[in-house]
C-alpha cells in the first residue's frame, strides 16, 4: 500500500505503524514510551502526527498505516501539541538537570531542547515523593518519573518479575512497589533493565564511584580491580568509538592511570567457573542428576529462582559467579600468598550489571568481610575515566597483571548469552573424553534468540542443552520443564536479554544494533584466539596446583561454591 | 408455576437434558407438544396467579429502587406492615423499581380488588397511616397524595389523572423503562407473563446470528452509552471476526455525576437486560458474557444476581439453551469505582484482573478485546432496547425518533429542576419539552441558565438554545454530545466557572494517570480555574501574573488535551471548560478582570460591606469576624476593612438587621 508522509509517497507494509514507516524513511518522530518489539501502549502521546485528511492528531506509535493515508509528522499542529506535552511534563518535574544522573542522556531534556522549550509555562503543584534508596543496586526517584511505563513493561513483559507497577490515580499516579514498600523487599531481582529503558533520571544504579575513589586515595590500601568480559567490548561506546570495539588493553592502561594496583580480567575467573561448573556437570552426568543443571553466573537469575521457583534451587549449579570466584581468590588466596593483609586489599569489580552490586553484598559472599568491596557498572567506569581526564583513544594498551591476567576466549564468551554454555561444553567434553571438541564453536547457542537448544554427544552420552536469556523467557522455560514439556541436562540462564552485553549496567540507550555489535566482537575475539578452552589456561592450572587441588575438591568447594535459599518477598 | 424446564405433565416429552425449543412460548400458549385440557388450564391459572389484577386482596407496590429507599421507602414499608398487622388486614406487598419521578418519592401504588392501580407520592412513613386508612379502610383516594392512576379494569377513580395523561409521564415513550416501577423486578414469572424472553427464544429458533445482526442494524439502534456507534454494525464486526471464543460485555459502570439511568433499569427490570445480553451473545457467537457493574450499586447487583439465578435455573441461560446448541454463561464483575473503567478498553483490562487503564484503538475490542478475543461491549440501555427490537421488528423501533437517531433515550434529570427523576423520550424531542414540560421548569421562580448534558464529558446548553432537538446529530452539531443521559440543570444562582471547576476536579481525580495530556493537563487546567476563583486579597504580584498567564493557557491546553489524549475520558475532559468558555465567556471575564463572581458562588471573590442605614451597631458581626476586619463603636454603624476581610461570610449570617451586603 502507498502512504504519503510529509508530501513524499512511500510504500508501506500492511500492519505496520506510522512510526515504523516513518523511521524507514529516515524520519525521527519523538516518543517517550515506545519500545521496539513490544506492542504499543500509546502512553506518552508525544509521537502524535497530523492526519492531513481529517486534521486529527493520531499516535504514530500505535496507529496502523492504511492505503492512501496522508500524514504530516511535523506540522505546526503536531509540533505544538508535542511541545505542550513536554511542557506539561516539565511542569511537574524537578528543575535540577545539573544534579541529575540523567543529565546528558535524558530524553525528556533532549526533547525540551529540541522543541524549543525555554521557559516554565505552567507553574503549580508538583508531587513530592521520597527517593527509594532501599535497594543495593537501583535508586528510584519517583519525582523524576514521567510515567511512560517503560520500566513497568520491561519488568513484567520482558523479565516476568513485576516488581513495580502503576499505583494511585490521576495526578497522584506513580510507579511503585507492592504496598508502596521499597525495592529491597519487593520481587526486584536488581537486573537494571528498568534503568536501561528509563528516559529520565528516575531510575539509576546505586553509585559506588566515591567508595572506589576513597580507596584509591588511601595509600595503605591495595586496590585490585576485575572487569567483566562484556565491559571491554562496550566501554568504547561511551567515548564515541565504534560500537563493538574491543579496548581491553587500553582499559587496563586506564585502570593503572587511575591508580588501581592490580588489574585482572574476570574472564580468568570465568575460566575457573568453567572448570568447576563443567566438573559439576560431569559429576551429575555420572551420578544421574539432578537435571537440568542451571548455570549460576547471573545474580538476577539466582534471586529470581530463590523467589519464584524455590523448588528448583537444587538444580542450580553451586558455583559462585566469576565475580565472586575472583573476589574470593583475591582476598582469600592471592592476598595471603602475596604477603598482603586481606583487610588492606580493596577489591573492585567493574560489571555490565546492577545485580552484581546485590550479589557482592550477599552474606554468603564473604568470609567475615565481603570478598568484593565495590561493584561499579560500565557507566560508572566511564564516569571515572572522564573524571580522571583520561583520553581513552590515545592510550597505549597494556597487559593485565599476573597471576590472573591470562584468560581463554571461552571465559571471554561469558559476556554473551550462550557463552557459558559454549565454554562449559568445551571443557566438559574434554573432561569426559580427554580430547577437545573438533569444532569448538557451537553455533546453535550463539545469537540473540530468546531460547536456543542443541544436543551434544559426549562419550556416547547425548546431552540436551538449552540457553535462555531474559527472565520472562526463563520463567516460561522453567514452567515447561516443571510440566514435563521440556527436558534438558544443562541450561544456561542469563537475566538480561542477550546476556551481559545487554546488562543493566551498560551505557544508557543501548539498542539492538549495539548489542549485536558487542556480541560479534566477542565471537571475533574467540575466533582469533589461540587459547580457546579454559582447561588449557596455565594460570588456572597453577591456581589448582598451588591452592585448590583439583576441580570439585574440598578446598575448591570451600572457596568457589555457595548455597541458595528460598526468599520471601512482597509481590 | 414450576421451573420451565420441568415437564408440565406426564405427556410432555421434554426434560432438562433435552429441553423444549419452545419452552418460553409453551409457558403461556401451551401445551405445544401435546394437547391436554388440564395442562392448558394450569397455564391459565399461572397467568392469573402472576397477574396482580383480579386479586381478592389489595396489592401494595412500593417503589424500592435506590432512589426510593434513599427517600425513606424502607421505613415506609415497615410502617405499612405495622399498619396491616395492627388492623389484621390482608394485603400483598410488592417491591418494585423506580417509576422515574424521584422528586416525589417514596412512591406507593395501591390496587384495590376490581379498581385501577393508583400511584401515591411522598408516602413517607408518617403518611402511611393517612393513606392506608383512606384506601384500605374507607376505600377513598386521598386526592392530595395521588399521583396518577393506571389504565386497568374496573371503575376509574375520579379526580385522579390517568398515567398517560399525567404531564410527567404523558410525553414519554417508555420502552426501556416499560416495566420499571410497575413490575416486580425479581419475578421471572411476571416478566415472562408479559412476553419476556420471547425475543430470545424467537432469535434462537428462527433467526441466524447474521439475521439478528441485520435486524439490529436495520433498526438503527445506536450505542446509548454516549458514543452513539451503530450497535448492529459493532455486532457484525465481532460476528465476522473468526475466533474460537468471543465475549459480550454489558457496561454497567455508570459513573457520570448525576446519571442513574442504568441503575434504574437494572433495579427495575433486570430480566430485560439479561435477555438483551443473551440476544447479543447469540448474534455474535459469544458463549460467555460479563456484566461489569460498579460495586456502589449493591441493590442493582443483588437483583441482577437473583435474576441471573432464576434465568439459569429455568434454562434461559446455561448449556444447550432450548435445545438450540447455544450455550451462554453470564458473570457479574464488580468494578471498584474507577470512572475510567467505563471506557471499554480500561473495562476489559479490569475484567482481566489488570489495572483499569485504557489502551490504544485500533485494535478495536470487536477484533481483539477481552483476553484478546473479539468482544462486544454495549451499555445497559442499548442492550435493554434489543428484546423490543427483536420482538417487534426494526420498523417498529424506527417508528419513534429521527431517521438517524431512531428509538428512545432515557435521561436522568437532576440539579435545579422541579421534577428530578428519570424520563424516557423519543429522540428528536426538544430540550424545552424535557426541561419545562416533563421537568416542570426551574423551582423557586429562578431563571434557567444552562443544562449540562453528557456529564463530565459533555457540554452545556445555555438558555436561549433550549429549542435544540435531542438526537445525536443535532447535539453534535451544537458542540454538545448525547452522553449517557445525565441532564444537570443549572439556574441563575449557578456560577459557570464553578461548574467547570467541579467537573475538572472530578476528571482530574478520575484520570487513570496513564497518558500525559490527561494526567498533567487536567491538573493544570484545574489549577488555573482555582486561581481564577480564588480570593485575591493576599495575592502576590507573581501569583496574579501566573493567573493571567494561566488564562492564556486554558483554552490552548484544552485543545491539546482534547486532540492528543489516549481515551475518551481524556479527549472529552476539557469539554466542560471549553463549552462554558464558549457560552459564558463574560462570566470568566468577570472573574478574571473584575475579580467578581456574578452568581455570588465563588466565596473568595465576594466583597462584603455594611449598610450604614441598617446597621444598629449591635457588634455581633465584629465579634464573629475571624479576621478582625469589622470595626465600629457600639450603637454606631460598623464598617468592614476590605483588605482584612477574608470573605468568609460570617457577618452576613449573623447580622439580625440584614445590614451586610455582598457584591
Amino acid at each position: 500500500m502507498k502512504i504519503t508522509l510529509n508530501g513524499r509517497t512511500m510504500e508501506a507494509r500492511e500492519g505496520e505503524t506510522i512510526l515504523s514507516a516513518a523511521r524507514r524513511l529516515g524520519l525521527d518522530i519523538p516518543t517517550l514510551c515506545h519500545m521496539e518489539g513490544l506492542p504499543p501502549t500509546g502512553t506518552c502521546r508525544v509521537c502524535v502526527v497530523e492526519d492531513r485528511k481529517t486534521g486529527k492528531l493520531i499516535p504514530s506509535c500505535s496507529f496502523p498505516v492504511s492505503d492512501g493515508m496522508d500524514i504530516a509528522t511535523h506540522s505546526n499542529q503536531a509540533v505544538a501539541a508535542r511541545k505542550t506535552i513536554i511542557e506539561l511534563l516539565l511542569a511537574s518535574h524537578p528543575d535540577d538537570c545539573l544534579y541529575c544522573p540523567g543529565n546528558g542522556t535524558c530524553v525528556l531534556q533532549r526533547y525540551a531542547q529540541e522543541l524549543g522549550v525555554r521557559q516554565r509555562s505552567y507553574s503549580g503543584a508538583r508531587n513530592r515523593i521520597n527517593l527509594d534508596v532501599s535497594s543495593p543496586s537501583i535508586i528510584r526517584d519517583p519525582e523524576k518519573c514521567i510515567l511512560c511505563g517503560r520500566c513497568v513493561r520491561v519488568c513484567s513483559e520482558v523479565q516476568g518479575v513485576s516488581a513495580i507497577d502503576f499505583t494511585g490515580r490521576g495526578s497522584s499516579a506513580q510507579i511503585g512497589c507492592a504496598f508502596n514498600e521499597g525495592l529491597n523487599v519487593s520481587s526486584c531481582v536488581n537486573c537494571g533493565q528498568c534503568v536501561m529503558v528509563c528516559p529520565t533520571g528516575a531510575l539509576t544504579e546505586r553509585r559506588d564511584v566515591d567508595r572506589v575513589l576513597k580507596a584509591l586515595d588511601d595509600p595503605s590500601m591495595t586496590v585490585v580491580v576485575q572487569h567483566a568480559p562484556a565491559v571491554s567490548v562496550t566501554l568504547a561506546e561511551e567515548f564515541g568509538i565504534k560500537p563493538g570495539s574491543e579496548i581491553v588493553d587500553r582499559m587496563n592502561a586506564a585502570f593503572r592511570r587511575m591508580g588501581f594496583d592490580r588489574v585482572f580480567p574476570t574472564s580468568f575467573s570465568a575460566d575457573l567457573t568453567v572448570m568447576e561448573e563443567a566438573h559439576e556437570l560431569v559429576q551429575r552426568v555420572r551420578s544421574g542428576g539432578p537435571f537440568p543443571m542451571f548455570t549460576s553466573c547471573s545474580p538476577g537469575w539466582i534471586k529470581y529462582l530463590e523467589e519464584f521457583f524455590p523448588q528448583m534451587l537444587g538444580n542450580a549449579s553451586t558455583c559462585k559467579s566469576p565475580q565472586q570466584m575472583m573476589g574470593a581468590v583475591i582476598k582469600r588466596l592471592w592476598a595471603p600468598a602475596s604477603g598482603l593483609d586481606p583487610r588492606k586489599v580493596f577489591s573492585v569489580s567493574v560489571m555490565p550489571c546492577t545485580a552484581k552490586k546485590f550479589e557482592a553484598a550477599r552474606p554468603e559472599m564473604g568470609d567475615g568481610a565481603p570478598d568484593v568491596d565495590a561493584v561499579i557498572t560500565t557507566r560508572e567506569l566511564a564516569e571515572m575515566v572522564r573524571m580522571f581526564g583520561i583520553d581513552i583513544s590515545s592510550l597505549e594498551g597494556e597487559e593485565a597483571d599476573s597471576p590472573f591476567g591470562e584468560r581463554s576466549s571461552a571465559g571471554k564468551l561469558f559476556g554473551a548469552s550462550g557463552g557459558v554454555m559454549e565454554a562449559a561444553a568445551r571443557t566438559a567434553y574434554h573432561m569426559l573424553t580427554g580430547e577437545n571438541l573438533k569444532e569448538l564453536r557451537i553455533e546453535a547457542v550463539r545469537g540473540l534468540d530468546d531460547v536456543k537448544e542443541t544436543r551434544l554427544t559426549i562419550a556416547g552420552i547425548e546431552l540436551k542443552l538449552a540457553v535462555v536469556s531474559g527472565l520472562g523467557n526463563a520463567g516460561r522455560l522453567l514452567r515447561d520443564i516443571i510440566d514435563g514439556k521440556r527436558e534438558y541436562h544443562f541450561v544456561e540462564v542469563m537475566t538480561c536479554p542477550g546476556g551481559c552485553i545487554n546488562g543493566g549496567g551498560q551505557p544508557f540507550l543501548t539498542d539492538p544494533e549495539r548489542v549485536r555489535a558487542r556480541m560479534q566482537s566477542l565471537y571475533e575475539i574467540d575466533r582469533n584466539a589461540t587459547l580457546r578452552v579454559a582447561h588449557e589456561n596455565r594460570s588456572i592450572a597453577a591456581l589448582y596446583r598451588d591452592h585448590l587441588d583439583e576441580p570439585g575438591s574440598g578446598k575448591a568447594h570451600h572457596i568457589l561454591h555457595t548455597t541458595y535459599s528460598p526468599r520471601e518477598v512482597l509481590r | 408455576m414450576p421451573v420451565i424446564l420441568d415437564n408440565c405433565c406426564g405427556l410432555c416429552t421434554h426434560s432438562p437434558a433435552s429441553p423444549c425449543p419452545q419452552a418460553v412460548e409453551c409457558l403461556s400458549d401451551g401445551p405445544l407438544c401435546h394437547s391436554d385440557e388440564s395442562c392448558a388450564l394450569k397455564r391459565e391459572s399461572w397467568k392469573t396467579a402472576v397477574s396482580h389484577s383480579g386479586k381478592k386482596t389489595p396489592v401494595i407496590f412500593v417503589g424500592a429502587g435506590t432512589c426510593g429507599l434513599g427517600a425513606g421507602a424502607a421505613a415506609t414499608m415497615v410502617a405499612i406492615r405495622e399498619f396491616l398487622e395492627a388492623r389484621s388486614l390482608e394485603c400483598i406487598m410488592v417491591e418494585v423499581g423506580c417509576i422515574g419521578l424521584c422528586a416525589v418519592e417514596p412512591i406507593v401504588d395501591i390496587e384495590l380488588p376490581g379498581r385501577p392501580r393508583v400511584s401515591f407520592m411522598e408516602v413517607t412513613h408518617d403518611r402511611v397511616g393517612v393513606l392506608l386508612d383512606s384506601m384500605l379502610v374507607r376505600g377513598e383516594v386521598p386526592s392530595k397524595m395521588a399521583l396518577c392512576q393506571f389504565p386497568g379494569s374496573g371503575e376509574p377513580w375520579s379526580g385522579v389523572p390517568l398515567f398517560n395523561e399525567h404531564p410527567f409521564f404523558a410525553p414519554q415513550t417508555r420502552w426501556v423503562l416499560e416495566n420499571c416501577g410497575i413490575m416486580d423486578p425479581v419475578s421471572l414469572d411476571e416478566y415472562m407473563a408479559e412476553g419476556g424472553y420471547r425475543a430470545f427464544s424467537t432469535a434462537l429458533r428462527t433467526l441466524t446470528p447474521d439475521q439478528v445482526c441485520s435486524i439490529v442494524e436495520g433498526s438503527g439502534l445506536r450505542g446509548r452509552g454516549g458514543g452513539g456507534f451503530p450497535t448492529g454494525r459493532k455486532w457484525r464486526f465481532a460476528l465476522n471476526t473468526p475466533s474460537g471464543s468471543k465475549y459480550v460485555i454489558c457496561n454497567a459502570d455508570e459513573g457520570d455525576p448525576g446519571a442513574f439511568m442504568d441503575r434504574a433499569v437494572i433495579e427495575g427490570d433486570p430480566h430485560r437486560l439479561i435477555e438483551g445480553i443473551a440476544i447479543a451473545s447469540y448474534a455474535v457467537g459469544a458463549n460467555n458474557a460479563y456484566i461489569y457493574i460498579r460495586a456502589e450499586y449493591p441493590l442493582a447487583i443483588r437483583r441482577l444476581k437473583v435474576a441471573l439465578e432464576q434465568a439459569e435455573r429455568n434454562g434461559l441461560l446455561g448449556t444447550n439453551i432450548f435445545d438450540s446448541g447455544f450455550d451462554l454463561h453470564i458473570m457479574i464483575k464488580m468494578g471498584a469505582g474507577a470512572f475510567v473503567c467505563g471506557e471499554e478498553t480500561a473495562l476489559i483490562h479490569s475484567i482481566e484482573g489488570q489495572r483499569g487503564m485504557p489502551s490504544p484503538k485500533p485494535p478495536f475490542p470487536a477484533v481483539s478485546g477481552l483476553f484478546g478475543k473479539p468482544t462486544v461491549i454495549n451499555n445497559v440501555e442499548t442492550l435493554a432496547n434489543v428484546p423490543g427490537i427483536i420482538r417487534q421488528g426494526a420498523e417498529w423501533f424506527r417508528s419513534k425518533g429521527t431517521p438517524n437517531s431512531p428509538g428512545t433515550k432515557v435521561f436522568a434529570l437532576s440539579g435545579k429542576i422541579a421534577n428530578t427523576g428519570l424520563i424516557e423520550v423519543a429522540m428528536g424531542i426538544s430540550l424545552d419539552e424535557i426541561l419545562f414540560g416533563m421537568g416542570g421548569g426551574i423551582p423557586n421562580g429562578k431563571a434557567f441558565k444552562a443544562v449540562q448534558i453528557g456529564g463530565p464529558s459533555g457540554g452545556c446548553i445555555p438558555a436561549g438554545h433550549t429549542d435544540l432537538l435531542i438526537d445525536y446529530e443535532s447535539l453534535g452539531a451544537f458542540g454538545a454530545m448525547m452522553g449517557s443521559g445525565g441532564l444537570v440543570v443549572m439556574d441563575e444562582d449557578t456560577c459557570m466557572v464553578d461548574v467547570a471547576k467541579f467537573f475538572m476536579d472530578f476528571i482530574q481525580r478520575e484520570s487513570c494517570g496513564k497518558c500525559i495530556p490527561c494526567r498533567e493537563g487536567t491538573r493544570r487546567m484545574l489549577e488555573i480555574l482555582r486561581a481564577i476563583t480564588r480570593g485575591y486579597r493576599d495575592e502576590t504580584p507573581e501569583q496574579s501574573l501566573e493567573r493571567f498567564r494561566g488564562i492564556l493557557n486554558l483554552e490552548r491546553l484544552g485543545q491539546v488535551i482534547r486532540k492528543t489524549s489516549l481515551c475518551g475520558l481524556g479527549q472529552t475532559a476539557p469539554n466542560p471548560v471549553l463549552s462554558t468558555l464558549r457560552w459564558f465567556r463574560d462570566e470568566y471575564e468577570a472573574h478574571i478582570f473584575e475579580r467578581r463572581c456574578p452568581a455570588g458562588v465563588c466565596t473568595g471573590l465576594l466583597t462584603y460591606s455594611i449598610d450604614e442605614e441598617k446597621c444598629r451597631g449591635c457588634t455581633l458581626c465584629a465579634k464573629k469576624c475571624p479576621s478582625g476586619a469589622i470595626k465600629g463603636a457600639r450603637k454606631s454603624p460598623h464598617y468592614i476593612v476590605t483588605q482584612e476581610c477574608i470573605g468568609c461570610g460570617a457577618c452576613l449570617e449573623v447580622c439580625p438587621f440584614g445590614a451586610v451586603k455582598v457584591q
